[in-house]
């Protein structure tokens, strides 16, 4: 039993089954990151989670009590909207207590915990304003204040960061993050960037078209996604995935991947039980920062595999340059440090550190190693 | 090149600009003429306009006509004025007015933030209501008003111009509300607040725009409305509108048109009145909805 668990619940509009099975069990001051495309779902389960959609089947209990058709505001939960959901008619100060006095907390204490909360977010200043005269990392701390000072068991965020511009969206992340740290509350989170599930969770269930792909740690996800939406969704620029073949030289099993002429490369695996694989095709999954020049490579590694191969286009972004060249007929990203010595046009041999490499079967698409 | 262009194109737009606002100027002095003739008729002596002179300004200045008007001139039997009349409609005005805001209000809510199944349906037989022509519903109500022994009331009035108003308040208030974040009701649901706790306290003081277009349109309406008034108002309960009808189509004695121009007028000042104090607001509250995305 965890502080929030997701039992089998789903949820259906009609005959339409647009939640299937989730199955989620969350520990007491856990992340819990809900990342997908548009429409996979997540903001669905989070407004189960809330209360405010209903249940179709399965169960949803908070401190192991069932929450199916309990009403929002006795489920002891705060939620920070996309869009902030302010009341725009009330200051910032009746923003924050408008749930006390809605749960009848005397006036005096609801002063108190208002000043409490504006001082943690330092908001104070703010405090007679009305959301319209707030910039949107002011509106942001406001909804993040009205969530804090009800003391719920659970938060729910639903996109809070979406609204900002990128570099405000980095130090909220931050802070939230820090809020976190803090606080040590239990936080479900949803959002569509991949980075900011990344940074913020303890725990990410990647979501798509319905169903959880892959519930696990961030590190998990990064480096054995469980398919390849999950490999291509999480990290930027995304996981390549590329054609190959296995084939089994001196009892290792190699990948031959063609390179942009045509010719095979050839790849060592670190994993053997690729070998039960011999002569099929599989998909290739190859981290960009995982293929780089030699002197950068990774030199913990035990399997770096040389790899010559024409640069297609370089693309300089400061800290780091992207590489794209042809691998299995498709385009390939590679992320090498700034001052590679790279050439579009030119042969480059490139170091690939085929211990991180994912081997997915084309048919599934679920990873088949490691 | 471009800005020899855009040269003539000031010049041009001059010349057309004036001539805008020449043609605007005739148009808005024709739509001015016939209050020009009420207005300077409603203070001349009765025998400067018998005389031929209605569009002259008047040569004898008086407010007497005004002052018959609304105190002593004769309606049907009695020569009490326009005044209680005036009064009648306040009586049934006000009350009317909010309630069918109120209610249109809260139809509204429930139609945008508390959907349902078939609600669409629903929405669409209110809407039928602004459709229905005045006199269809003549009968009926006068039957539905007798068994409810509203007939011949102030009260019946209000009823009836409340369960005519709905469609259209309905209406205004369920498409502002549509455009009205569904995530703020959301968020005072898990506040805790209530069905109506979240009306009077979050939906109903960002609805002042079409609060305004409401209010204006059921009090001009019901303001002006004659023909309810004329069926179902007893002879103590009979708007201003009909008074004024009694007023000028008397059958005996001579025609006071000057006295008819100030009782016309002053039966006319209230929805004047509103309008230049809300007008504006008016065009806001219209315009809120459509643009809001």
């Amino acid at each position: 039993m965890g502080f929030l668990d997701i039992d089998n619940t789903t949820k259906s509009y009609g005959a339409v089954e647009v939640l299937h099975k989730v199955d989620i069990s969350v520990e007491e001051g856990e992340f819990l990151v809900l990342v997908g495309p548009s429409g996979c779902g997540k903001s669905t389960l989070l407004n189960m989670i809330a209360g405010l959609e209903e249940i179709s089947s399965g169960e949803i209990r908070i401190k192991d009590a069932v929450m199916n058709g309990v009403h929002p505001s006795k489920r002891n939960i705060a939620m920070v909207f996309q869009s902030y959901a302010l009341y725009p008619n009330m200051t910032v100060g009746q923003n924050i207590t408008f749930g006390l006095e809605m749960h009848n907390v005397p006036k005096p204490d609801r002063d108190k915990a208002m000043k409490d909360v504006a001082n943690l977010l330092q908001i104070e200043p703010l405090l007679d304003r009305k959301p319209g005269a707030l910039s949107g990392g002011q509106r942001q701390r406001v909804a993040m204040g009205r969530a804090l000072v009800r003391n719920p068991d659970v938060f729910l965020f639903d996109e809070p960061l979406s609204n900002l511009d990128a570099k405000l969206r980095v130090d909220m992340r931050t802070e939230i993050k820090k809020l976190h740290q803090k606080l040590g509350t239990t936080i479900v989170y949803v959002t569509h960037d991949q980075i900011e599930a990344m940074t913020l969770s303890t725990r990410i269930a990647v979501m798509f078209g319905g169903y959880v792909q892959q519930l696990g740690t961030p590190q998990e996800i990064y480096d054995t996604p469980a398919n390849i939406f999950v490999a291509t969704f999480m990290g930027s620029p995304a996981m390549n995935v590329v054609p190959a073949k296995v084939v089994v030289e001196n009892g290792r099993p190699m990948a031959h991947v063609a390179l942009h002429d045509g010719t095979i490369a050839s790849l060592p695996f670190s994993q053997d039980n690729l070998a039960a694989w011999d002569g099929k095709d599989i998909m290739l999954g190859i981290r960009p920062e995982t293929i780089t020049d030699e002197d950068a490579s990774d030199r913990k590694s035990k399997n770096i595999a040389p790899m010559m191969n024409r640069i297609v286009v370089t693309e300089p972004a400061g800290s780091d340059t992207f590489v794209t060249m042809t691998l299995g007929g498709r385009d390939v990203i590679a992320r090498m440090r700034s001052d590679a010595n790279v050439r579009a046009g030119e042969d480059f041999q490139f170091a690939v550190n085929m211990e991180k490499a994912v081997a997915f079967d084309p048919e599934t698409e679920n990873r088949i190693a490691p | 090149m471009s800005i020899a262009s855009q040269d003539t194109a000031i010049r041009t737009g001059r010349v057309m600009r004036t001539m805008i606002y020449l043609v605007l100027l005739l148009f808005a002095l024709f739509y001015m003429l016939p209050l020009y003739v009420m207005l300077v008729n409603s203070v001349k002596p009765l025998d400067e306009i018998t005389g031929g002179g209605m569009m002259n300004l008047p040569q004898a200045f008086t407010f007497e006509p005004w002052v018959k008007a609304w105190s002593s001139a004769q309606i049907g039997v009695e020569p009490t004025g326009l005044s209680p009349y005036f009064w009648n409609s306040i009586k049934m005005v006000v009350p009317a007015v909010a309630i069918s805001t109120v209610l249109g209000a809260l139809n509204g809510y429930v139609l945008t933030k508390w959907r349902f199944k078939y609600d669409t349906i629903v929405f669409g037989l209110i809407l039928f209501a602004c459709f229905i022509p005045f006199q269809i519903v003549l009968i009926p109500m006068a039957k539905m008003l007798g068994l409810m022994g509203l007939a011949g009331t102030t009260s019946g009035l209000v009823l009836v111009h409340v369960v005519y108003g709905i469609g259209f308040t309905t209406l205004y208030f369920r498409n502002y509300y549509a455009v009205f974040p569904t995530e703020l009701i959301r968020a005072a649901q898990i506040d805790g607040a209530g069905f109506f706790r979240i009306f009077w306290r979050i939906l109903l003081p960002s609805s002042g725009p079409i609060a305004v277009v409401s209010i204006i349109w059921q009090f001009t309406n019901i303001w002006n409305d004659f023909l309810f008034g004329a069926s179902f108002a007893g002879a103590d309960s009979q708007p201003m509108t009909v008074a004024l009808n009694n007023l000028v189509q008397a059958s005996h004695g001579v025609k006071e048109y000057n006295v008819h121009f100030a009782g016309a007028i002053l039966a006319a000042l209230p929805t004047l009145l509103v309008y230049i104090v809300a007008g504006r607001y008016f065009v806001r509250g219209l315009m809120a909805g459509s643009v809001k995305g």
